[in-house]
């Protein structure tokens, strides 16, 4: 981590508000100058339709996240609707990015302490993330519909956040996994000689020397915690998150096309906050940064 | 042991049993199984360093040198023969924290300050907060880095690092140092001037220094004795007295004695009797 100049930060914020200018224009300079009914050689389509239904302006955009969510009296404006929806999506993300976190430390720490282990576990852990989350949504849902503790119920929300750790998990483990080996081994001859066995030396070693590992481990996890939360409120059919508004306001896509995109950006907002949040624990464990590994 | 006039400096008695002997190696042997065969990195060494006494290794690559200093350390463990540190098998030695040790990196931790580096052995020992501030502001005034405490170790020259890492190693007030190669790292100029320091640091503390070379000046500037070993296996050629005085008494000047050259020559001649000179060997 560089020392940051004030004009390095100001730089790095116009670079950003310019990327999303240039964003903006080039889909209103598409919508401009791409035939409405797009590009079709041969029978397929190489370039999107620039209608109206499929690309509105972003100005009707705008305008329609301010105008209520539907013609009942007792509606919301849009952009209330959306901002509900992401905040729950957040908050079943932010569980399940967690325990994602807590699982693929403790993974890490146990293949890192155990041969056998790593030898074990760790294919297993690769061949998780390439259950597709389809067929894994009903699976999780089925079993937690069992589950009954004394007064605890399973709640809907707790499959979503099960799946959303499931994909948390696996970039942290194999991080973790990582930074718990990159001391080197000047260091651990030290600690031998210092005459401390291995739970201090993962304490006073191996977990702050992790630290450039982590990082980006947790901002991977955030991403992943997210896209499966809005993807396993689909699968699961959860009501009162993005995944299932996204669903619902693209089947009312033709007639209110401008509708079906405030949920993606309310998508996009939980991300932002998400990456946001993991920055901020960034900023906390700044002295362990000293060599940020990407 | 060379002949110390009076001054020699008395080590701090931290053992009862084997008083006058800090490290004694018997029969060691270590044989390193790979698939390619078994190497034997060292065969049938005996070594006795004294209290106090300042002994180098010194030997081409690959003569095991750094292996036995791993053996007192028990950083590592012999395939045969015992080493035992102040009477104690070295394993337990190490557990009672009986030596200090610095490798040819300093290993400073990269997140803790230049003082916290010098605590840690203290702090992992259970040393109270004030006890280790103290020690620590003795330690960097020792290595010339009193107004460092509070630098990270990326913003210190190497020079600088691996005089935290001395004084880490010094942290304990050890009766035994063992230093691989601590200088190896550093610049001819740097180099010379920690030697000095090193001997003016070891005359305060009356610690016996085993330490790990391949530079003949520099084991001829520090040592009492120089062990010889040549390689593949590791075996002790020969042991040579120094004895160019106590080591508050050599000061840069000796650099340029006569004695100083005769001694360089002769473990100069030593080395060169092991055929074939090995690679890496620094004959400056």
């Amino acid at each position: 981590m560089t020392s940051r100049r004030p004009s390095g930060r100001t730089r790095a914020i116009l670079t950003g508000v310019l990327g999303i200018v240039a964003l903006m224009a080039v889909w209103e300079l598409y919508k401009w100058l791409a035939p409405d009914g797009g590009v079709t050689v041969g029978g397929a389509t190489v370039l999107p339709r620039a209608s109206d239904t499929a690309m509105p302006h972003l100005w009707e955009m705008a305008e329609r996240a301010g105008q209520p969510v539907n013609r009942s009296s007792s509606a919301v404006p849009l952009w209330r609707a959306v901002l509900e929806a992401g905040a729950f999506s957040f908050r079943v993300a932010a569980i399940g990015w967690l325990v994602g976190v807590v699982v693929g430390f403790l993974l890490a720490i146990v293949m890192q302490r155990f041969r056998t282990a790593r030898s074990a576990v760790l294919p297993w852990v690769v061949l998780s993330q390439t259950v597709p989350l389809i067929a894994l949504a009903p699976l999780v849902k089925g079993w937690g519909n069992k589950l009954e503790f004394g007064s605890f119920q399973w709640e809907p929300w707790m499959s979503v956040a099960v799946i959303a750790s499931y994909l948390a998990f696996f970039p942290v483990a194999v991080g973790v996994l990582r930074g718990l080996g990159s001391p080197e081994a000047v260091h651990l001859d030290l600690m031998r000689s210092f005459g401390i066995g291995w739970w201090r030396t993962l304490w006073r070693l191996r977990l702050p020397a992790s630290v450039p590992y982590l990082l980006p481990a947790l901002r991977l996890a955030a991403a992943n915690a997210v896209v499966g939360a809005v993807v396993a409120e689909v699968s699961t059919g959860l009501k009162g998150g993005l995944g299932r508004m996204i669903i619902e306001f693209s089947q009312a896509g033709s007639s209110d096309p401008a509708k079906a995109w405030a949920p993606i950006f309310g998508a996009v907002l939980v991300g932002l906050v998400a990456a946001g949040v993991v920055a901020l624990i960034g900023l906390t464990l700044r002295r362990y940064r000293y060599a940020e590994v990407s | 042991m060379s002949t110390p006039n009076e001054s020699t400096p008395v080590p701090a008695p931290t053992s009862t049993s084997g008083a006058a002997i800090a490290v004694e190696v018997t029969g060691v042997g270590r044989v390193f199984g790979g698939r390619s065969g078994a190497v034997t990195a060292l065969d049938n060494v005996d070594l006795t360093v004294a209290a106090g006494e300042f002994v180098s290794l010194i030997g081409p690559s690959g003569c095991g040198k750094s292996t036995l200093m791993r053996l007192i350390a028990d950083l590592d463990q012999p395939t045969s023969g015992t080493v035992t540190v102040f009477g104690k098998p070295a394993s337990v030695a190490r557990e009672n924290h009986d030596y200090g040790i610095a490798f040819q990196q300093a290993g400073l931790l990269p997140w803790r300050t230049v003082q916290a580096n010098i605590e840690l052995p203290l702090e992992l020992h259970g040393t109270g907060r004030a006890g280790r501030a103290e020690r620590a502001r003795e330690l960097l005034a020792l290595v010339g880095l009193s107004d460092f405490g509070g630098h990270l170790p990326s913003q210190l020259s190497g020079g600088m690092q691996q005089r935290v890492a001395i004084a880490r190693s010094l942290a304990e007030s050890p009766s035994l140092l063992l230093m691989d190669e601590p200088f190896g790292a550093l610049d001819e100029m740097t180099r010379e001037r920690l030697q000095t320091e090193l001997l003016r640091i070891r005359a305060e503390t009356g610690a016996a220094v085993v330490f790990v070379t391949h530079s003949i000046p520099e084991a001829v500037y520090l040592s009492d004795r120089v062990v010889v070993m040549s390689p593949r296996p590791g075996r002790v050629q020969q042991i040579l007295t120094i004895g160019l005085g106590a080591a508050g008494d050599r000061g840069e000047g000796i650099r340029e004695d006569v004695q100083f050259f005769d001694q360089v020559g002769a473990v100069r001649e030593a080395l060169h009797g092991i055929a074939p000179a090995g690679r890496g060997m620094d004959l400056r």
